[in-house]
């Protein structure tokens, strides 16, 4: 019983991670709270159902569909929304303010053209057996998430650190106009970073879309709540700390439910990011940051 | 009610909901006044308001408590939960009180939903209408009022200090993180007491009537009229709350104008559609 729970907890907390990933790469990278990012979570989600369901595409070639299309979207987002706020160099609440206003137009013209029903992957794109050790028992579709995660997020560690374009993403991070002089695009960096996030998110719309069989307009906005949770435990644009507080999400939420209450499963989430504000507040592996003017 | 020409009466009883919505939006709209004044960002009014009307209804409907002990009790449960967001987020940069207080209302709706005792998905029914217009009317006059007098004094030009730019305000030697906690606490007061009013004027409460909509449109009244003086939010509160009655039956283009609403005012007004700011005697 506990195994299972422990399995089943890493495999939901290796969605959160999965979803949370992309969103903390745009903070740490662009300094903005990008609210759209749900958007692209539910647009991958809606690429692959169209791809599936209409088309009668495979998932092999769905999934990377739907990335490459959110990754599209949260491009022209962010020119439309963020670029001119770059440039004036307004305040981080404007920014966070300007993408909650377009994130509720989106979703709720979203549900106003196509409906708010849910709409599930067709069941064929995704083998109905299981993986059984012991006394643990893992769907495909678990696996699939699980090895997703980790490829993605090897992926993205590997583009940030060691290629020769994540020396200039994260010297956009660490200061744009200094960048800037040094030769680097920062505008590109900043439609690449755009891009990559809202790949993530896109298939991360696609994989959960598929895990829990629901697709709807407001599936990204029912995920931002983990979203928050994970991006603040882990600490603001850490990527490392976002794949840990993810699965340990996961985890607690899975114990809790188990062994308390399945209604407290949320509550406890945000009771941990409360905590972690009030005594951690850099994160849990965060250092704290000295404050500049 | 003999007070009342019969035509007014008619008026006022076909479109009661209408004319409830403008003053507990004009209360929402000060209150996401009372923190963009100060130069903060709160996500939470909605979340306030649903916690002032839950608590507003469970001691009308459980603890059996007269109306006029219930208003000024209920504020005191958002009042605490701003307490224990807000205290530590201030210390931080404004995003974290902005992300703490939009997962508390997400958080809400979920605790709502689940909770038996707080009616789950079905919300609280029954609750008596004990909360005439006019009363609703002279509290936003009356917040109206404060926030006029308040900004125009000591206090307000602190606040405006703090909005304009936070580093010289410190250096100026405004206690920034005491005002702002004060500014936080008065505005999730002021929304429970707009939740537990409209808890009393319209008899349900539901669960997801304070989620993540409500909240970015109460964002968007204040934005709308800006903050350069506290009428001009509560005038933006009732342009949106009036204009999409034309848009009746079509719930979710309203949200998507309350969308569009916000996107333009940052991008293109910040200072809002009505931007004439307060005039000031020379000091």
């Amino acid at each position: 019983m506990l195994a299972q729970q422990l399995v089943n907890g890493i495999l939901l907390g290796a969605t959160y991670a999965l979803f949370a990933l992309g969103f903390t790469l745009m903070f740490g990278v662009l300094r903005v709270i990008n609210l759209t990012y749900g958007f692209y979570f539910t647009a991958g989600g809606f690429v692959a159902w169209y791809l599936t369901t209409r088309l009668g595409v495979g998932l092999a070639l769905a999934l990377p569909a739907a990335a490459v299309a959110a990754g599209a979207i949260a491009v022209v987002l962010d020119t439309l929304l963020l670029r001119r706020l770059r440039r004036a160099r307004a305040g981080e609440l404007a920014s966070l303010m300007v993408t909650l206003g377009a994130v509720l137009a989106l979703y709720a013209g979203m549900t106003a053209l196509l409906g708010p029903d849910i709409r599930r992957l067709p069941p064929d794109v995704i083998g109905t057996g299981a993986l059984v050790l012991g006394p643990v028992r893992v769907t495909q579709a678990q696996l699939l998430i699980l090895g997703a995660s980790v490829v993605l997020a090897a992926a993205l560690v590997w583009l940030v650190r060691f290629s020769r374009l994540g020396l200039g993403i994260r010297a956009v991070a660490e200061n744009p106009d200094v960048a800037g002089l040094m030769g680097i695009d920062a505008a590109r960096i900043a439609a690449l970073v755009s891009f990559v996030s809202g790949a993530l998110a896109g298939a991360g719309g696609v994989l959960i879309g598929l895990a829990f069989n629901a697709i709807h307009p407001y599936m990204g906005e029912a995920m931002m709540l983990r979203g928050f949770v994970v991006i603040i435990m882990g600490g603001l644009g850490d990527i490392f700390g976002a794949l840990l507080a993810g699965l340990l999400l996961g985890v607690v939420e899975v114990l809790t439910a188990g062994y308390l209450d399945s209604g407290l499963k949320e509550a406890v989430g945000f009771a941990l990011l409360v905590l972690v504000l009030w005594t951690r507040p850099a994160g849990l592996f965060g250092r704290p940051v000295a404050r500049r003017a | 009610m003999s007070a009342v020409p019969p035509w007014l009466d008619d008026l006022l009883w076909t479109y009661r909901n209408v004319v409830v919505s403008l003053g507990v939006n004009g209360l929402l709209a000060l209150s996401m006044y009372a923190v963009l004044a100060a130069g903060q960002l709160s996500l939470g009014q909605a979340a306030f308001m649903g916690l002032g009307a839950y608590a507003s209804a469970l001691l009308t409907l459980r603890a059996g408590l007269p109306f006029w002990a219930v208003l000024p009790l209920s504020p005191l449960v958002p009042v605490g939960f701003a307490l224990l967001v807000g205290g530590p987020t201030l210390r931080l940069s404004g995003i974290y009180l902005a992300i703490a207080t939009i997962g508390l209302g997400e958080v809400l709706r979920a605790v709502y939903l689940n909770l038996d005792v707080l009616g789950g998905a079905l919300g609280l029914s029954g609750i008596p209408e004990s909360a005439p217009l006019w009363l609703i009317f002279a509290l936003l006059a009356v917040a109206l009022l404060a926030f006029w007098r308040l900004g125009r004094s000591r206090i307000g030009r602190a606040m405006e200090a703090m909005r304009e730019d936070e580093t010289a305000a410190l250096a100026m030697g405004i206690n920034v993180r005491r005002y702002r906690l004060a500014t936080l606490l008065a505005s999730a007061a002021l929304a429970g007491l707009a939740g537990a009013l409209s808890a009393h004027a319209t008899d349900f409460i539901g669960p997801n009537d304070y989620g993540f909509e409500p909240a970015v449109a109460i964002l968007s009244f204040a934005l709308l009229g800006g903050v350069g003086s506290p009428l001009a939010p509560v005038l933006g509160a009732f342009l949106l709350t009036l204009l999409p009655e034309a848009l009746r039956g079509f719930a979710d283009l309203r949200l998507v104008l309350n969308g569009v609403v916000i996107v333009l005012a940052v991008l293109f007004l910040p200072r809002g559609l009505l931007a004439w700011r307060m005039r000031r005697r020379a000091a």
